[in-house]
């Protein structure tokens, strides 16, 4: 199955998640302590054995002061609060140097990715995977191309929404190299509930070959299965969505599969990719994301198995 | 007007004997179904709103079974996406619009001019044709969901996703109609409430003397209207985007998807405090009755009430903290999210110090106050904790939300719940099971956090909210299964409290005219109460009006019983003004509503529903405001100086 990796904002793997997590383990402290306080002196007012009541003018006294100290200590929480909140607040959103700069757009369900460069040809696109350097900060752009989504990896950042005809911006993380998963957090409509994506965390090094490999383009199917299923792949309504370079299939209203293979999931994190995943999402994908917009490509069996393990090829 | 020495709920003499009688016939209505349909009387048109707010309840608690029996385990096949996006968007337009804001003007509608002394609501056949408006837009919501057309976009209706180039075909025209006819029934009850407090108090309760129920209401009416026009707005433009393809919420053509987020929130926010600022005036009325003292810091908790109303028009942008708005403006609404909790706990600090004094009777509804300051205080911890703009962006869109919002609407619905028990005497002048009433706030309480204390855990873990499902490999499978067997505790709650309801109904002990010896005036007449409310509207001595009833007790006497005629005081003294003549029976209201009822389904076809529809109008409100024969000699007689 998936391998899913850390997506809990009790589990931080990074500076930002780190520090919410911080504050959280305050907050849930006090809340606590203020809970257990209130509800004690509920319970005691209610079932407290009663006695000779004091004389009305020293109750009420009593009263005024008890409820002036309870709203006063109220407050002086809630200062405390406020302030330790700015504090965190200031602390995420200082600007890091020397970050990786990387585009994230959303559409109906899928994210595309894109790690711009001076050279234009230099610039790298895929979907739905971040992969990023491990200790270096990230910043990601976000925009979207349709409806409004929101970005979040809760294990290293907290959410920020893709808001058509404006630009977000936001920055994370990531300690130590790992997998960390991350899941579209503002209905987008039906298949909000499986538009997730992971964050690939990498030594530097590692995260360097990487970019380097997904600017080449794929190569020449080298048997003939494979040159088969780039010609089903070629042939049929596949080309009209998705990108694989070199081939004449250019368009940009898919995923760019170019190295597909060299993704972990298929389908926005729906499926992990496999040759069965891939067969059954191009056979049917409504049956597995309802409601998608990638139509079903009907395919004899022969062209099928050969599609799948050309897409396979596209490391 | 003279004072009179006579208990306001007792006929002492041969003469009350025949006012009582003679009110009977100016105030009541026609028999049969025409007498059905044409009632203006605020108690028949209050119960009805409850009832119907309860039937949509219902269906909105169907509605969430529904959802928690899909979310039960992982990639569960129940339901497809399409079906639980109509499900989850029904369940919050139901619970907000069609059950929590009408249940609460409801008891306004029911409770105020009883609690005033007043014969009426200011204007009663508005009131009518609120009520009709109501059902008209719950019908239509509901008709959209039978006939595969309910909204899926969510209760909140983003834009552009609920715009018209994401969701074409009319299921968000339905929402946006649905949201029309509330906004219009709730303005219309606003307008009601407010006008009866400041206008139709019996004489003697001034301002400061007020019942806090009442203050809650008053305090909540204007917030309705301040806050639904924004609403109104942001429906009508996207009516208009989608409708005859204007580009309020378009950005590629100069307009602003996060308009309708400001617009929205605006409205949205306040409305949670619209439902729940009634609750708390309920929970101060069973403490007091239930400690038998008055409510220890009137004045605080009036200010408190009304600074909440005030404080939750600035807290709206705490429901945006994930988008561009800009950090340093966010800080303000934390420290007003902050803010507000201090108002809360003022109240609860009352409230404890008023049991802590008094001697408690643990009846059910005093067993439901206690029960909502635990589930209250956990919602409005976790809201401080969303409050902090860092946090929020964690759990923002999560099941951590969920946990919060149910913790705080469901904490408000334990005073409905305590207040239902409370009033049944009023409504039916019989009792509520009190054996059952047991099971119900027990059964209730438990399912309350078996349901909704796993989400905060759920949302931490990073679970979204409006999933349809989830993948098996993400851990959330158990807790949401815990989830939904609270689920099935809290719908087995509201089967005993319908069963009891039921039963009771016919069998439930006799109460008496007032069965808690309570303070406020709506137990200061029959249970139930006459069409006329009093046979002698009670003068006020005190702020408890009931136990600082002097010895002679005096009332109103001198306002004419053969015709429907009112006593209208001053606003801040509640001195007696002037008289005022309260329209009579008609089915004019139903019409008008149905006339507006066609105005607004045709709009959600062609742009023709307007002109069409405002003749309709035109000719409905003509008739409504003709006055008959009677009438107009009456009130001539009136104004050309028959003595009184």
């Amino acid at each position: 199955m998936i391998q899913l990796g850390g997506h809990s904002a009790l589990h931080p793997a990074g500076p930002q998640a780190a520090r919410i997590h911080d504050f959280w383990q305050f907050l849930w402290i006090v809340a606590a302590v203020v809970f257990a306080a209130v509800v004690a002196a509920l319970l005691y007012a209610a079932f407290r054995r009663r006695g000779t009541d004091l004389d009305p003018p020293a109750a009420h006294r009593s009263a005024v002061r008890a409820v002036a100290a309870a709203t006063v200590g109220s407050l002086v929480v809630l200062f405390v609060f406020l302030l330790l909140n700015f504090r965190a607040g200031q602390a995420l959103t200082m600007p890091p140097d020397g970050a990786v700069h990387v585009k994230v757009r959303g559409h109906q369900w899928w994210w595309e990715v894109v790690y711009p460069a001076a050279t234009p040809s230099d610039q790298v696109t895929t979907a739905n995977e971040l992969h990023v350097p491990a200790g270096r900060p990230v910043v990601v752009e976000l925009t979207s191309a349709d409806v409004i989504h929101s970005f979040w990896p809760p294990s290293l950042v907290g959410k920020r929404d893709l808001i058509p005809g404006d630009v977000a911006t936001i920055w994370f993380q990531a300690d130590t190299p790992g997998v960390y998963r991350g899941q579209c957090a503002e209905f987008c409509g039906h298949q909000h509930a499986k538009m997730g994506f992971l964050v690939i965390a990498e030594p530097p090094a590692d995260f360097e070959g990487w970019l380097r490999r997904q600017r080449n383009s794929s190569a020449t199917p080298a048997d003939s299965v494979a040159a088969r299923g780039q010609e089903v792949f070629l042939a049929t309504q596949c080309a009209l969505c998705h990108t694989i370079r070199p081939t004449p299939a250019g368009s940009r209203v898919g995923p760019d599969l170019t190295h597909l293979a060299g993704r972990r999931t298929i389908a926005a994190g729906s499926l992990p990719n496999d040759p069965a995943s891939l067969a059954r999402w191009i056979a049917d994908p409504q049956g597995v994301k309802p409601g998608a917009f990638m139509p079903a490509t009907p395919l004899e069996q022969a062209d099928l198995d050969a599609l799948v393990a050309y897409l396979g090829t596209l490391e | 007007m003279t004072a009179r020495a006579v208990s306001p709920s007792r006929l002492a003499t041969a003469d009350d004997h025949a006012a009582a009688a003679e009110l009977e016939r100016t105030w009541g209505d026609r028999p049969g179904l025409i007498g059905w349909l044409s009632t203006v009387d605020h108690k028949r048109i209050g119960i009805r709103y409850m009832v119907t707010a309860f039937v949509f309840f219902l269906l909105g608690g169907l509605n969430a079974g529904l959802m928690r029996l899909q979310l039960s385990q992982p990639e569960n096949g129940l339901l497809g996406p399409d079906r639980y996006s109509q499900l989850f968007t029904m369940h919050g337009t139901t619970m907000m619009f069609l059950f929590a804001v009408p249940m609460m003007t409801a008891l306004g509608i029911y409770f105020v001019p009883l609690m005033v002394g007043a014969r009426d609501v200011a204007f009663p056949r508005l009131n009518a044709f609120g009520y009709w408006v109501y059902l008209i837009g719950g019908l239509l919501l509901y008709a959209g969901l039978f006939t595969n057309t309910g909204p899926d976009t969510g209760w909140f209706s983003y834009v552009p996703l609920a715009g018209p180039e994401y969701t074409p075909g009319k299921r968000a025209d339905v929402w946006a109609q649905t949201v029309t006819f509330t906004e219009i029934a709730a303005l219309i009850a606003s307008v009601e409430i407010i006008a009866t407090i400041f206008k139709h108090r019996a004489p003697g309760m001034s301002l400061n003397r007020m019942p806090i129920f009442v203050w809650a209401m008053l305090v909540t009416s204007f917030m309705i209207m301040f806050s639904m026009p924004w609403v109104a707005t942001a429906s009508l433009f996207l009516a208009a985007d989608r409708l005859i393809g204007t580009h309020f919420f378009n950005p590629a053509e100069g307009g602003d998807a996060l308009l309708w987020q400001h617009l929205f929130w605006f409205f949205g926010h306040p409305e949670v405090y619209i439902i729940f600022i009634p609750s708390l005036g309920m929970v101060s009325h069973i403490v007091a009755t239930f400690t038998r003292r008055p409510v220890f810091g009137y004045t605080a908790i009036v200010l408190a009430n009304v600074a909440q109303g005030f404080l939750s028009f600035g807290l709206w942008v705490h429901h945006m903290f994930a988008t561009t708005v800009p950090q340093i403006g966010s800080s303000f609404f934390s420290a007003t999210s902050a803010m507000i909790a201090i108002t809360t706990g003022i109240q609860i600090f009352c409230w404890i110090v008023t049991i802590w004094q008094g001697r408690p009777r643990f009846r059910v509804p005093f067993l439901f106050v206690i029960a909502f300051v635990v589930v209250f205080m956990i919602g409005g911890l976790s809201g401080v904790m969303v409050a902090s703009v860092p946090f929020d962006t964690q759990v923002h869109d999560t099941y951590f939300v969920v946990a919060h919002l149910h913790y705080v609407l469901l904490g408000a619905l334990f005073p409905l719940f305590g207040a239902f028990y409370y009033w049944f005497p009023k409504f039916t002048g019989r009792r509520l099971g009190e054996r059952a009433g047991r099971w119900h706030v027990g059964l209730f309480f438990v399912g309350v956090h078996l349901t909704f204390f796993p989400m905060h855990y759920l949302g931490l873990a990073g679970m979204p909210r409006r999933v349809y499902t989830y993948l098996a490999d993400t851990g959330w499978g158990p807790l949401n299964l815990l989830a939904s067997i609270g689920a099935v505790v809290l719908v087995s709650s509201v089967v005993v409290f319908l069963a009891n309801a039921l039963v009771s109904l016919r069998r439930g002990t006799a109460a008496g005219d007032d069965p808690w010896e309570a303070d406020s005036l709506e137990w200061a007449t029959a249970s139930p109460s006459p069409p006329y409310n009093f046979v002698h509207q009670p003068v006020v001595e005190g702020r408890s009006a009931l136990w600082d009833r002097s010895e002679a007790g005096p009332v109103v006497t001198g306002l004419r019983t053969d015709v429907r005629e009112a006593l209208v005081t001053t606003v801040m003294d509640a001195r007696p003004d002037h008289r005022h003549f309260a329209p009579s029976p008609t089915v004019a209201p139903l019409l008008a509503a149905l006339a507006t009822g066609v105005t607004f389904i045709a709009l959600i076809f062609t742009p023709w529903g307007l002109p069409v529809g405002s003749v309709l109008l035109l000719v409905t409100i003509t008739m409504w405001a003709w006055p008959s024969r009677e009438e107009h000699a009456d009130q001539r007689s009136q104004e050309t100086g028959a003595p009184a």
